[in-house]
Order: C-alpha cells, then structure tokens, then sequence
C-alpha cells in the first residue's frame, strides 16, 4: 500500500460523473450497469414465461381442453420453458456474475467490457425473435423447449419462416451470447483477482461461476452442432435426423442433452455458491469446509458432463449405456451432498438472523433437497422408465430449477440489492414475498408428483378426471406464484426510488465487494486494490481479510457520515 | 501492485486478449468434435452409406490441399519468429505467403465442390460430407480475413514493435484449423470403407 492511499481523505474515488439513470438504456461497458441490465431484461421476460404459466395451469384446472386450442396449448408450453430458460434464468444469472464477479475478486470491470455489452444486447434480440414468433403464420415452435425431431422438423405450411426456425435462430444467439459471456467471465476469474487472493482465498461463488462458466464453454457448442444440423434438416432438406433418409432422431438428443444438463448444472452452480456465501453471514460462523465446497463444484462439472443420456432412458439405447449413466447420476449426488453437509455444517449452533435472504436460502436448500431425493428415484432405470414423460418429470424439474434456483436468485437479489443500488429493500415486503413464494411452489410443484405416479404425461391439454383433485390444488398454487411477484416488484421499485440509504457494509459480512461503497464507483477499487491475506468467511475469528481493513472501513464510514 | 490489478478502468485489458482467445478455441473446438462424433455415429450404423451411382471420394486432391495446408502452418510459424526478430519485412512475406496457401486450399476445395456426382441433400452422406468440409472450410476464410487484418495493422508505424496479441492469436487459429483438417482428412477420405 502506497502512503498516499494512506492519507487519501477521498478515498475510495468519489463517484465519476454519469450516474444519470439513463445509462441503463443505452450501450454501456460497466459491468454493473450491464448487471442491472441482464437483471431487469429477465424479469420483463419472467413476467412473459409467467403469464404463460398462468395460463398453462388455467387450462389444467378442469379436465377438459377448454380453455384455449390444443395446438394453441403445445405453443405455450414450449414457449413457457424457452423463456423461462434462455431469456429468465441464463440472463439473471449473467446479471449477478456481472455485478459480483468483479467486486468479489476486486477487479475494476470485466476482462472485456465491450464484449460483454454485446453479449447482453443480444438477448433482447433474440427475445424480440423468439416473441416474434408468436406472429408468424403456424405460430411458435410447438415441438417442447427440446425441439426433438421428427416432430421439430414438421413444417406443415411450408412457409420458410416458420416459429421452429425462429425458435431455432434464436437458440443460437443465445448460444453466442452465453460463449461470449463465458469467456469473459473466466478469463476475468483467471486473471484478474485481487492481489493475495489465490485459488484457495477466492468466494465460493466465484468457484460456482468458474465451473459453471467451463460448462457453458463444453457443452454449449455441441448444442449449436445439433441445431445447425436441425435447421438443415428443416430448412433446406438434408436428413441428418430423418430415419427415411438414413439419418438417425436419436442422435439430436445426445447432442441436445450434452448441453442441456450441464445446463442444469449452469443454472443450479451459481446457486449453491450464493447458499455458500449467504449461510455464512446469517449464521455468524464460517463456511464449514471451505475448500471441500470449492473443489465439489469441479467434481459436478466433471460428472455432469457424463449422465445425458438419463434424459433418455427409452428412446432405444443400449442396456449397457442405460447402466452406465444410471450409475454416474447416481454418484454426482455425492459431491452434491457435500455441499449440503457443508451448508447444515455452518448452519448448526449458528446465531441465526432470519432476514428476507436467509428464509429464501433456507428455502431453496429445503426445496432442493426434496428435488435431490426425487432426482435419485428419477435416475433409477425402471423408476425412469416407469415416469417417463409424466408429471413427475415435471414436479422434479420444477423443484429444482422454481424451487431452488429461482429461491436462491431471490436470495442473492435481496442481499446484494443495497450493494448496487445504495439503497434497502423494505423486509415486510420481502417475508411476504418469501411466504407466498414457498407456499407457492410446493402447492404448485408437490402434486405433480403423485400425478406423475398415477401416470398422467405431461403437455396435454385436456385429462382424465381421475387427475383432477391433484391438478386443482396445483394450478392453485401456481396462481399463488402469479401473485407473489407483486410485493417482489413493489419492494423493488419502490425501494430503489425512495429507500432507506444503504451503508456499505448493512448485513455485517465480510468480502472485497463489502468494501466498497454502496453503490461502488465506475472502476470500484480502483488503483486502491486491497491485498487479501486470509481466507473468504472469517465470522466469529476476527481475522481481517485484507490489509489495512480498519482503515478502510473507518475511511468508509467517514464517508457515509458526511453524506 | 502487480501487473494484474493496475488495469485501466475503461476499455479492453490487451493482456488478457490471448487468454480469451485460448478460451474461445477450446470451446470451438467441440463444435468440431460433435460434428465429428456425429459423423462416425452415423456412418457406423448406415445400411447404405454411399448414394446410389456414387462410389466413393477421390483423395488425390484432397491430398495435395492437405500439403498446402499442413505446410501453412510452417509459413506463419517463420512468419512469427520474423517478427520475434523485428524483421518486419520478412513477417510480411511469410504471412503473404501463407496466406496464399490458405486460398489457394480454399480453391482447391471449391474445384473439388465443383467436380462431385453428390449435393447436400444427397442422404447423410451428402449431408455430413458437406456439412464438414463446408464449417471447416469457413474457418479456413475466416483465418485468411485475419490475417489480412493483421498485414494492414502492419502498416502502422510502431504498432508492432513490442510483438502483436492478434498476430499470435491468429497463428494459434491456423495452426487449429490446421489440425481440425488433418482430423477431417482422415475421417472423410481415408476411413471410406463402412
């Protein structure tokens, strides 16, 4: 440390010049705009996903297809889960990176901030394309958010315009968006941290980004491979995938499923670095194996990579295959279990504070442990077989992506919110949100389960009356979703308006990012990076985790008092 | 403060730009793998490989367009150490030359296109066969658009006098394509019988 940053009387720099709220429309290389960016992006889109929900669930409350056409209802669906993937949970999730990754190691932006604004403008793009699809003559894709042949390569009007290749194109964006956010991210993990801070000194989170990010950099181009080849098939008359023409239907979904379970893994990594980060700080006590937490990460990015086909199971693959994924989705729920230990671990005789976060965190982990239990039962072959492609697929797919993903975005959103915005969500708003969420989901998610197991399939319409009990008290919970996210967006609004100014530092926890000012400056160290010299979640140690951590604090809180 | 935390807070961090690059080829490159193992899944259990009246490729040509390519590879790698030497005269005309090889293979492939009894809808073998020397063959253009970029930036008086990030960046990307082909070579033209 320099003697000037010692009598600097202004550090950190104070805020540069445009901090107009316009910045937020326009091309902007500052990771934390562009964080904010991705975050509101999602959620338009999350409101377009749940208004498909609502109405998927309004069909499903009466036996009868009566609500909308049937062929109307195969849109939906599809549309319901490509947003809610490629346009909510890929994006939200860019948007924390975006805001996190940086402060949290202690760079001053992204390893390439120009490439990172195109990667996010891109989404609105291909969201525009993908909604614009809902105008095109045949209407969307209506061949499920996987797309499989040789129904995806159906093209009854024969226009070349089509909702398939729309839905097509823009999967593909969407792929170059998340490569190009990729090799951003992990360049700037790779290269950029603070100095001092080693592997082994680095958050969890950035752990959880680092493995989900190499996920994204595998697998991501064997999906493009897979829906070029489709596009082909339905565009412009090769048959790759067409049995009449020697092609083979099963191969897209090796290549369709390479991709999208790690993408699983992509959306649930980050999570559970945001379960490791968050515990710590409501319990008052330090991560509880640390780097066991760490290295899991890469020990499910090596497992994920090798379980595909369980998604599978009966479209005709080899007995010896079906053993073999069987066996390796069975083992990834060791090191998953790890990470649950760990998070109970720092839990138990923790002095717990149950703020709006916490009670998402806690939550999430509940819902993700049911999810775990039904996964194992689900990657069991005969249970599999028995299942497959009914409700229980769906509930354990829900469980794992509403129920806990969707609970840990919340989390981290509520935690990190006065971090960005320099101001501080309203906590009655918040619990309510958090009641209605968790009720919410269970009532909405739990019956799909015995529905499932009396046998109903998924994405039809109408069904038999004998389903009716279960899918009332779903579509019921799935209403309560609908209005969950009134007091979400109320307290988001209205806090960032006119909330209680934030302090830098308002839960007490411990991070490079909680150093900073809130919100942080355009560069936010700046030429002052602090050195590390400990390990990430020192709660109850008094261990500092930089150098001169009092004097940065006291310079801060100076700060905050001339305000 | 080391050299990695001392960045400027706008624009790009230049040191970092070959990282990116690596990072972005490792990903490029299952592309091709998943093309590949396509391939093979699809030859392996075709009845019918081949379309009717078509009985199989001609390597003669193919072959020589993988000499020029694989001998490419060696002109941007003297091209380099040219530049290492600050012999900027000499990186010019290695990297002229190699581009030269790269269109002279790229139309080495478009005769071959030319001259074929099959099109791209000619069953899987059509298909692929298209589908893998065409998504190769892109790459090849757009290493020569690159490397004409980087012989413009040449031109820039001092621009390269510390060594140049996009050049080897751009001899990374042909010497990929490079054995990208060689992989392509022996899967497509040598492994003909099913």
């Amino acid at each position: 440390m320099t003697p000037e940053f010692m009598t600097s009387a202004t550090f950190p720099a104070s805020p540069p010049e445009n901090r107009s709220w316009t910045r937020y429309f326009g091309f902007n290389t500052d990771a934390k705009v562009i964080g904010i960016q991705y975050i509101v992006t999602a959620f338009f889109f999350f409101l377009i996903g749940g208004l498909l929900a609502m109405i998927i669930r309004g069909e499903l409350i009466t036996p009868a297809a009566d609500l909308v056409d049937r062929t109307v209802y195969n849109g939906i669906y599809t549309m319901h889960g490509t947003i809610m993937l490629f346009l909510f949970i890929f994006p939200v999730l860019n948007g924390l990176n975006n805001l996190l990754i940086p402060t949290m190691i202690g760079a001053p932006d992204m390893a390439f901030p120009r490439l990172n604004a195109v990667a996010f403008w891109l989404v609105p793009i291909f969201g525009s394309l993908l909604i614009a699809s809902f105008f095109v003559p045949g209407g969307p894709a209506y061949s499920g958010w996987w797309s499989y042949p040789p129904v995806s390569i159906q093209n009854p009007l024969g226009h070349f315009v089509n909702g398939q290749g729309l839905w097509l194109t823009a999967v593909a964006l969407s792929g170059v968006s998340s490569i190009m956010g990729a090799v951003n991210f992990v360049t700037t993990i790779l290269r950029m941290r603070a100095p001092g801070m080693g592997f082994f000194r680095m958050p969890v989170f950035c752990w959880t980004a680092l493995a989900a990010q190499s996920l994204q950099l595998i697998g991501l181009p064997a999906l493009t491979g897979g829906a070029v080849m489709l596009l082909m098939d339905l565009s412009f008359g090769t048959s790759f995938y067409q049995a009449e023409g020697g092609g083979d239907p099963v191969l897209y979904q090796h290549f369709f499923w390479f991709y999208s379970h790690p993408a699983v893994y992509v959306i649930i990594l980050p999570v559970f670095g945001i379960f490791s980060e968050l515990f710590p700080v409501y319990s008052r006590k330090p991560l509880f194996g640390y780097v066991y937490v760490s290295l899991a990460s890469f020990i499910i990015v090596g497992l994920g990579l090798i379980v595909w086909v369980h998604h599978f199971f009966t479209s005709g693959v080899p007995q010896w295959m079906r053993n073999l994924f069987m066996v390796n989705t069975m083992l990834i729920s060791v090191p998953t279990g790890v990470k649950v230990f760990a998070w109970l671990g720092t839990i138990w005789r923790g002095k717990l504070r149950l703020t709006t976060p916490m009670l998402f965190c806690l939550g999430g982990l509940f819902n993700f442990v049911f999810a775990g239990i039904t996964g194992v039962m689900l990657a069991t072959v005969p249970v599999d077989i028995h299942v497959s492609n009914t409700y229980f697929v769906v509930g354990h797919f829900h469980y794992v992506i509403y129920g806990a993903a969707v609970m840990g975005i919340f989390a981290a959103i509520y935690h990190w919110f006065p971090k960005f915005t320099g101001r501080m969500p309203y906590e009655g708003l918040g619990k309510l949100h958090f009641l209605l969420t968790f009720v919410g989901a269970n009532l909405n998610f739990l019956p799909m389960h015995p529905l499932g197991l009396m046998g109903m399939p998924r994405r039809v319409s109408s069904y038999d009356p004998e389903f009716a009990f279960w899918n009332v008290l779903a579509s019921l919970g799935a209403f309560l979703l609908g209005v969950s996210i009134i007091p979400f967006l109320l307290n988001m609004v209205s806090a960032w308006v006119r909330g209680p100014k934030a302090p830098h530092n308002p839960w007490n926890a411990i991070g490079l990012e909680w150093l900073l000012p809130s919100p942080p400056p355009e560069d936010n160290f700046g030429e002052h990076v602090p050195t590390v010299i400990s390990r990430p979640y020192g709660y109850g140690t008094g261990e500092p985790l930089v150098e001169n951590q009092a004097e940065i604090e006291r310079q801060l809180t100076l700060q905050e008092a001339s305000a | 403060m080391t050299a990695t935390t001392g960045q400027p807070a706008t624009g790009e961090h230049p040191n970092h730009n070959l990282t990116g690059f690596i990072i972005f080829l490792c990903s490029e490159s299952v592309i091709f793998l998943a093309f590949f193992s396509g391939f093979a899944l699809l030859k392996t259990s075709a009845l019918n490989w081949l379309p009717a009246g078509v009985d199989g490729l001609e390597w003669r040509m193919p072959l020589i367009n993988t000499v020029v390519l694989v001998s490419s590879s060696g002109t941007i790698w003297l091209a380099e150490r040219c530049m290492a030497k600050g012999n900027l005269p000499g990186f010019r005309a290695f990297w002229l030359l190699t581009m030269a090889l790269g269109a002279y293979f790229l139309y080495g492939q478009a005769v071959e296109w030319g001259g074929l009894q099959f099109g791209f809808t000619s069953g899987v073998f059509g298909g692929t066969f298209y589908l893998l020397t065409g998504f190769h063959g892109l790459h090849v253009a757009t290493g020569v658009f690159l490397m004409g970029l980087m012989l413009v930036k040449s031109f820039i008086p001092q621009n390269y006098a510390g060594g140049e990030q996009g050049v080897q960046a751009t001899s990374l990307f042909w010497h990929f394509v490079d054995v990208i082909w060689i992989i392509l070579f022996v899967l497509i033209y040598v492994w003909q019988r099913s």
